[in-house]
C-alpha cells in the first residue's frame, strides 16, 4: 500500500476537477473494492477523491416511469427500495444474490459498475497480468482458470466482471449517466463495460476524467416473469461461476419480449440481443429455451479448467428461462433452486 | 472422599464469552507497548531459486523506517538446525527465515521492514525490489508421486504403519467382493479468524515478554531460547486467548522469529502481524493420493484391507501424520497391508490440521466402505456392525479402554431416521431435488499428556486454577472452572481460570484433543490437594465443628465444609484459609498418563455421522440439509462447549467435502486463491440442521477424570458421510474432494 492524498469533493464539478488534474487519482465511495486493491498494491493511487458527500444518493422517478438511481445509492438501499422491489424485482434480486449484507450496506451503485475482476492473477502482484501490467502476459490462460471467462475472451485476458447487479442492469437496458469536463453524456449499459481485446487494462468506456452520476433504468413491466439465477461454489457469499438474469413478457404461452444477460462468463455482463429475438413469437418452452442457450453459447471457448462453464451456462439459461416463463423467480433466501 | 459434581457434566456458558464479545479478551496483536515498532514481512514471488539482489534503498529512505532485515544483514542466530526445532517438528531441517538467498517456497519471507507505524512499514515494504534467479518449481504431486519414499525417520508421536497382518494381497485377490479406488482431498489452509501475530515487548536488560499466537506458550518459550540463546528467565510468553488455531498455531511461525529478531537487535518492542494472504505461506493440510482396496465375503465380512497413501511434504522436512493406520484398527479383519510414503514438493511443510491424518484416511476408508455396501447390497450401518470389533486394537493388540461406537451407530441411526432409507441410489426425491442419505464412522485418538496445574484458594473464598495451556476457543477456561468449582463446592463465579502464560505451571501444546483430559486431570488433582489442606485448617480452628470428623464424612458446598450427615456443623472455606500462614492455600500438581495402563490399553473416541443432502442434479448444486453426529468420547464435562466442538468439526467437515481447496498454479508453485473471498469455507447458508448426540461411555482408563477429548472427532468421517450421501442421491461417486459443481456435472 502506498501513500496517497485524500481530498473530499463538495460537488460533482469539484470531483471531476480533482480527478482530472491527477491521472493517478481515484474516486472512493464505499471503498469495498478500491481499498482491497490498494492493500494488494494492485491500485496505487496518488490521490483518493472522496465523493460520498456528493448529492447522488437518491433514487428518483423518471418522466418515462423509470428510475434514476444516484451513483451513491448503496446496494442495500437499492435492493430494498420499495419501488425497486415492486417495479424492478430483477434488479433487487440480483443485488441480493451478491456479496454480504455488510458489503451491500457499504457498496455504491457507481462502484458496483466499476468493481474490478476477481482473477487470482490480477490480484497477485507476484504474477504477470495484462490487466494490471499491460504486456506482462496472462498466466490464467494456461493456469488456474476454473473461474474465468468463456465468452468474448482474447489472447490477452480471460477475466470476468464479477458484478451481479450489472447483469440485471444489462438485461434491463439501463443507461449510465456520466459527467466530465466536457459536460454530461449517456452510455448505453451494453457499451459501458468492454471486452478485453488487446487492452484488457481498460475495463469500461468511462473516460479517466468522467464520473458516474446515475444509472437510469427505463420503465418495464415483466411482472413475475423474471429471475436471477446464480450458481457458485457455496450457497452464499461467492462470486458467480455462472449467473443468468432473465425478464420475459409472455402472452398466451408465447414470448413477446425477452431479455437475457449472463454473469461470470465474460469480461462484461453478457447480453445477446440476437438470442433474445430468437425467443420472440415462440412458445415459452424447452425447445425455444434450448435454442436460445445454444445461440448464446455458440461462440463460447473453454480453457483447461473452465470448460464445464459452457455446459453449466447452458443448463442455467434453460432453467432461468423456465423459472421466468413460469413466473416463479428464484428466491435469494431459500437456497433451493426452483 | 467424594466430589459432588454439580457443574461438571452440565451445560455451562463460556466463562470467557463476555470478554470475547466485548473485546476485553486481547489477542497477540492487541497488546500495547511503549514506542512499539511495527514489522511488515515481504514475501517471495517465486517458489524455487535464489535471490540475486535485494534493493531496499527506496524503502530505507522512507521517513519512519527504522531498519530493514534481509538475509544479507540478519543478526546472528543459532547455528544448528536442531536449535530451531520445536515440540511437534517433523524430522528434517526447520525453516529458518532470512537464512540465505535460497528460496524454498512461494511466499517465503525475504525481508522484514520495521518502522514506527504499520502504514509506513507497509508502504516501505512495497518499495523493496527483489531480483531472483528462478528455477522451475515442482508442486504437482501427480508428477512427483513416482519419486515417493518411506520416511527414513519417523516423526515423534506418529506411528508408521503397522507390519502387514496375514496376507492381504492374496486375500484381496480371492475375495468374492472387491472394491479398489483412489481417493483424494484438496490441500486446505487452516485460516483461523485471527491471523498469526507476535508482539514482543522489550523489558530492558535483555528480557522480553512475547505475546504470540501459539497453541502452547511453552513451545514458543523453548524455541526462543534455542534460536536466540536467551535464558529461560529472560523470556516470558503469553497467549491467554487464541482466535482459532486448528493446528496452525502448534509450531512457532516465522512472524515470531522475525519479531524477536528485530526486538533483540533494536532493543525495542516490535509487533509483526501476517496478512491474510501470508496465512497461505506456511503449513497446510497436505494433499495425499490414497488407494483403498477392500476384499469381502458376500455377507460383507472384510477379508482384506489395503490402504496406501502418497503424501506431499516439503523439500526440507518430512511431515508425517497417521492416515492409513486407522484402516488396520477400525474393523475386524485378519489381512491388512498399509503403506504411507512421502513425495517432496517446493511448498512449505504441511502442518497438523484438525484431526490430521484421520480426516484424509477416514474419508478414503469410509468412502470405500460405502462402495462396499453397494457392492454387497448391505446397508452401510449393517456392514459396519458386521465388521465391528471392540475387544482390542488389532494394530497394537492392546485392549481398548472403552468403545461405545455400536451405540453411536444405533442412536445416530434412530435419531436420523435411517430405517426409512431406500437403499437404491437416486430413489429418494423431493420436488426437483434428489435426496441422499449417507453415513460414515469417525475415530480419533484419546490422548493424555503430562500437564501441571496450580490451585489457589484465597481468604475471600475464591479459587484460582492455573496452567500454561491454551484455550483456542475450545472451552478450556470453562471446563477447568467447572472442575475447580465442583472440587471445592464453589459456584462458577467464585473460580477464575488462568491460562496461556509461561509463568504458570507447565503444560504441553493445546492439540490432539488431549487438553481436557490432561489439564482437567491436573486441575482436579491440584484442587483435591487444596481440599485436603483446607480441611486440615478447618479442623484446627478453635472450637471447630469439624474437629473430630474425617475428610470422608464432609461435603464441600456453597463455600463451606459441612459434615455430610449434619450440615449444621460447618466451617466456611474463607475462615479456614484465613487461619493459614500465607493467607492462602495453594497446591501445584502434575498429571501424567499411567505408563502401566498405556502398555495394556489404547483409547479412542468414535463417532457415527449421518448426513442428508439435497441435490439439484442438473445444475450440480448440493445442499447439506441435515447432519446427526453421535459421539462416544467418555465423560462429557460441559454439554454446551462439547456440542460446540462437534458443531465446529462438522461444519469444517462439510467444508472439506464441498468447499475448501487451496488452488496451486504449478508454473509459479503458488497457491493462488490466497484470500477468504476465493478460498471458500462454508457460509451460514451452507449449513443446515445439526444434531449432536453424546452416547454414554463410562471409561476409567483413558484419563483419571474419564474424559477422552472432543476437539477433533467432530470433523472425522463427516467428509465421507457427505460424499456418501451425494452418491446415494445421484448415483455419482466423486472421489476427489471437494465435490464442486464441475466435478458433479462431469461425474
Amino acid at each position: 500500500m502506498n501513500r496517497f492524498d485524500y481530498i473530499r469533493a463538495e460537488s460533482v464539478a469539484d470531483a471531476v476537477k480533482a480527478k482530472a488534474s491527477d491521472s493517478q487519482a481515484r474516486f472512493i465511495a464505499g471503498g469495498t473494492n478500491i481499498l482491497d486493491l490498494m492493500k494488494y498494491d494492485v491500485e496505487r493511487p496518488t490521490r483518493l477523491v472522496d465523493i460520498t458527500r456528493l448529492p447522488l444518493a437518491e433514487i428518483a422517478e423518471r418522466p418515462d416511469g423509470g428510475l434514476r438511481i444516484g451513483a451513491l445509492v448503496s446496494n442495500a438501499k437499492l435492493a430494498y427500495d420499495e419501488r425497486v422491489r415492486q417495479r424492478f424485482p430483477l434488479l433487487s434480486s440480483a443485488i441480493l444474490a451478491g456479496a454480504s449484507a455488510q458489503l451491500r450496506n457499504a457498496a455504491s451503485t457507481g462502484g458496483n459498475l466499476l468493481q474490478r475482476t476477481r482473477c487470482y492473477y490480477f490480484y497477485d502482484t507476484a504474477t504477470p497480468c495484462n490487466k494490471r501490467e499491460p504486456g506482462s502476459g496472462c498466466p490464467a490462460i494456461a493456469g488456474v482458470n476454473r473461474i474465468h471467462a468463456i465468452l468474448g475472451t482474447s489472447e490477452h485476458c480471460i477475466a470476468t466482471h464479477p458484478s451481479d447487479m450489472c447483469v440485471a442492469l444489462a438485461a434491463l437496458g439501463a443507461t449510465v449517466e456520466v459527467e466530465g469536463p466536457g459536460g454530461a453524456r449517456s452510455i448505453a449499459f451494453g457499451d459501458f463495460h468492454r471486452l478485453p481485446g488487446a487492452t484488457p487494462e481498460v475495463d469500461t468506456t468511462l473516460r479517466a476524467d468522467e464520473i458516474i452520476v446515475s444509472v437510469d433504468v427505463p420503465a418495464q413491466d415483466y411482472g413475475q416473469h423474471y429471475t436471477y439465477l446464480k450458481l457458485r461454489d457455496r450457497l452464499s457469499y461467492a462470486f458467480a461461476l455462472v449467473s443468468v438474469a432473465v425478464a420475459l413478457k409472455v402472452d398466451g404461452g408465447a414470448v413477446t419480449e425477452a431479455r437475457i444477460a449472463l454473469g461470470g462468463v465474460a469480461h462484461k455482463p453478457w447480453r445477446d440481443e440476437a438470442a433474445e429475438r430468437l425467443l420472440v413469437g415462440r412458445p415459452a418452452g424447452l425447445d425455444a429455451f434450448k435454442a436460445v442457450a445454444d445461440h448464446i453459447l455458440a461462440p463460447a471457448v473453454g480453457r483447461s479448467q473452465n470448460t464445464f462453464k459452457i455446459g453449466l451456462a447452458r443448463k442455467a439459461i434453460i432453467r432461468a428461462l423456465s423459472q421466468a416463463a413460469a413466473g416463479t423467480p428464484q428466491s435469494q433466501v431459500d437456497k433451493r433452486i426452483q | 472422599m467424594t466430589t459432588r459434581q454439580n457443574l461438571v457434566g452440565t451445560a455451562q456458558r463460556r466463562v470467557d464469552g463476555r470478554a470475547k464479545v466485548t473485546g476485553a479478551a486481547r489477542y497477540a496483536a492487541e497488546f500495547a507497548a511503549t514506542d512499539l515498532l511495527h514489522g511488515v514481512v515481504v514475501s517471495s514471488a517465486i517458489a524455487r531459486g535464489k535471490i540475486t539482489r535485494i534493493d531496499s534503498k527506496a524503502a530505507a529512505a522512507v521517513p519512519g523506517v527504522v531498519k530493514i532485515y534481509t538475509h544479507e544483514n540478519r543478526p546472528r542466530t543459532a547455528w544448528l538446525d536442531s536449535s530451531y526445532s520445536d515440540e511437534v517438528a517433523p524430522p528434517g531441517h526447520p525453516f529458518r527465515a532470512l537464512r540465505s538467498a535460497e528460496i524454498m517456497f512461494s511466499g517465503q519471507p525475504v525481508a522484514l521492514v520495521v518502522a514506527g507505524d504499520f502504514e509506513t512499514a507497509t508502504y516501505a515494504a512495497s518499495l523493496i525490489e527483489v531480483a531472483y534467479a528462478a528455477e522451475a518449481p515442482q508442486t504437482d504431486l501427480d508428477r512427483q508421486r513416482s519419486e515417493s519414499y518411506v520416511p527414513p525417520k519417523k516423526r515423534s508421536g506418529i506411528e508408521p504403519p503397522p507390519k502387514p497382518r496375514g496376507d492381504a494381497d492374496r486375500a484381496f485377490a480371492g475375495a468374492p467382493v472387491r472394491v479398489q479406488q483412489e481417493y483424494r482431498v484438496a490441500v486446505e489452509h487452516h485460516n483461523p479468524m485471527e491471523p498469526h501475530a507476535t508482539t514482543v515487548v522489550w523489558e530492558g536488560g535483555g528480557a522480553i515478554t512475547v505475546h504470540d499466537k501459539i497453541q502452547g506458550v511453552t513451545n514458543t518459550h523453548a524455541y526462543i531460547q534455542g534460536v536466540f540463546g536467551l535464558s529461560a528467565d529472560k523470556v516470558r510468553v503469553l497467549s491467554p486467548f487464541v482466535g482459532g488455531g486448528f493446528g496452525s498455531g502448534l509450531r512457532p511461525q516465522y512472524q515470531l522469529f522475525l519479531s524477536v529478531l528485530a526486538a533483540l537487535d533494536l532493543e525495542r518492542s516490535v509487533r509483526v502481524v501476517l496478512t491474510r494472504d501470508q496465512m497461505f505461506t506456511f503449513g497446510h493440510r497436505p494433499l495425499a493420493i490414497q488407494t483403498v482396496s477392500l476384499g469381502a465375503e458376500a455377507d460383507g465380512r472384510l477379508t482384506a484391507i489395503l490402504h496406501d497413501s502418497v503424501q506431499e511434504t516439503s523439500r526440507f522436512e518430512d511431515y508425517q501424520e497417521n492416515q492409513v493406520n486407522w484402516s488396520g484398527m477400525l474393523y475386524r479383519c485378519d489381512n491388512t497391508k498399509l503403506g504411507y510414503e512421502l513425495a517432496k514438493l517446493d511448498t512449505y511443510t504441511p502442518a497438523d490440521m484438525r484431526a490430521p491424518g484421520a480426516v484424509l484416511g477416514l474419508y478414503a476408508l469410509e468412502a470405500a466402505m460405502d462402495e462396499l455396501a453397494y457392492a454387497t447390497g448391505i446397508d452401510p450401518v449393517e456392514l459396519r456392525l458386521r465388521n465391528y470389533i471392540d475387544d482390542r486394537d488389532q494394530n497394537t493388540n492392546k485392549r481398548l479402554t472403552s468403545k461405545a461406537l455400536r451405540d453411536c451407530y444405533i442412536q445416530g441411526a434412530e435419531r436420523f431416521g435411517w430405517s426409512r432409507r431406500d437403499a437404491r441410489p437416486r430413489s429418494m426425491t423431493e420436488g426437483r431435488e434428489l435426496v441422499g442419505w449417507g453415513m460414515a464412522t469417525g475415530v480419533w485418538e484419546a490422548m493424555m499428556q503430562k500437564t501441571s496445574a496450580r490451585a489457589t484458594l484465597t481468604a475471600d473464598g475464591r479459587l484460582e486454577v492455573a496452567t500454561a495451556t491454551a484455550d483456542i476457543g475450545t472451552g478450556t477456561y470453562t471446563i477447568l472452572t467447572q472442575i475447580g468449582a465442583d472440587a471445592l463446592g464453589l459456584r462458577m463465579e467464585d473460580v477464575t481460570a488462568r491460562l496461556g502464560d509461561t509463568s504458570l505451571p507447565h503444560a504441553p501444546l493445546e492439540g490432539g484433543s488431549w487438553t481436557a483430559a490432561s489439564a482437567g486431570t491436573a486441575v482436579q488433582i491440584a484442587c483435591e490437594t487444596v481440599r485436603e489442606a483446607v480441611f486440615k485448617l478447618a479442623r484446627r480452628l478453635d472450637g471447630s465443628p469439624l474437629a473430630n470428623v474425617d475428610l470422608d464424612h464432609v461435603t464441600f458446598r456453597d463455600g463451606r465444609i459441612e459434615v455430610t450427615n449434619d450440615p449444621s456443623r460447618s466451617v466456611s472455606l474463607a475462615d479456614a484459609v484465613k487461619s493459614s500462614k500465607g493467607g492462602k492455600v495453594e497446591a501445584e500438581e502434575t498429571a501424567s498418563p499411567s505408563m502401566i495402563q498405556q502398555m495394556r490399553y489404547v483409547a479412542y473416541t468414535h463417532s457415527a455421522v449421518f448426513v442428508e443432502v439435497k441435490v439439484d442434479e442438473e445444475l450440480g448444486v448440493v445442499r447439506v440439509t441435515r447432519v446427526v453426529s453421535a459421539v462416544a468420547a467418555g465423560k462429557i464435562l460441559n454439554l454446551k462447549t462439547a456440542r460446540s466442538q462437534i458443531l465446529g468439526g462438522i461444519v469444517m467437515g462439510i467444508g472439506s467435502a464441498l468447499h475448501e481447496e487451496s488452488v496451486l498454479d504449478h508454473d509459479f508453485g503458488r497457491f493462488m486463491n490466497h484470500n477468504l473471498a476465493e478460498y471458500h469455507v462454508p457460509a451460514n447458508a451452507d449449513i443446515g440442521a445439526i444434531d449432536v448426540i453424546f452416547v454414554d461411555e463410562p471409561d476409567d482408563k483413558a484419563s483419571p477424570i474419564g474424559v477422552k477429548g472432543l476437539g477433533e472427532i467432530g470433523i472425522v468421517g463427516t467428509g465421507a458421510a457427505v460424499a456418501n450421501a451425494i452418491y446415494h442421491a445421484t448415483g455419482k461417486r466423486v472421489r476427489d474432494l471437494p465435490i464442486t459443481i464441475d466435478k458433479l456435472l462431469d461425474a
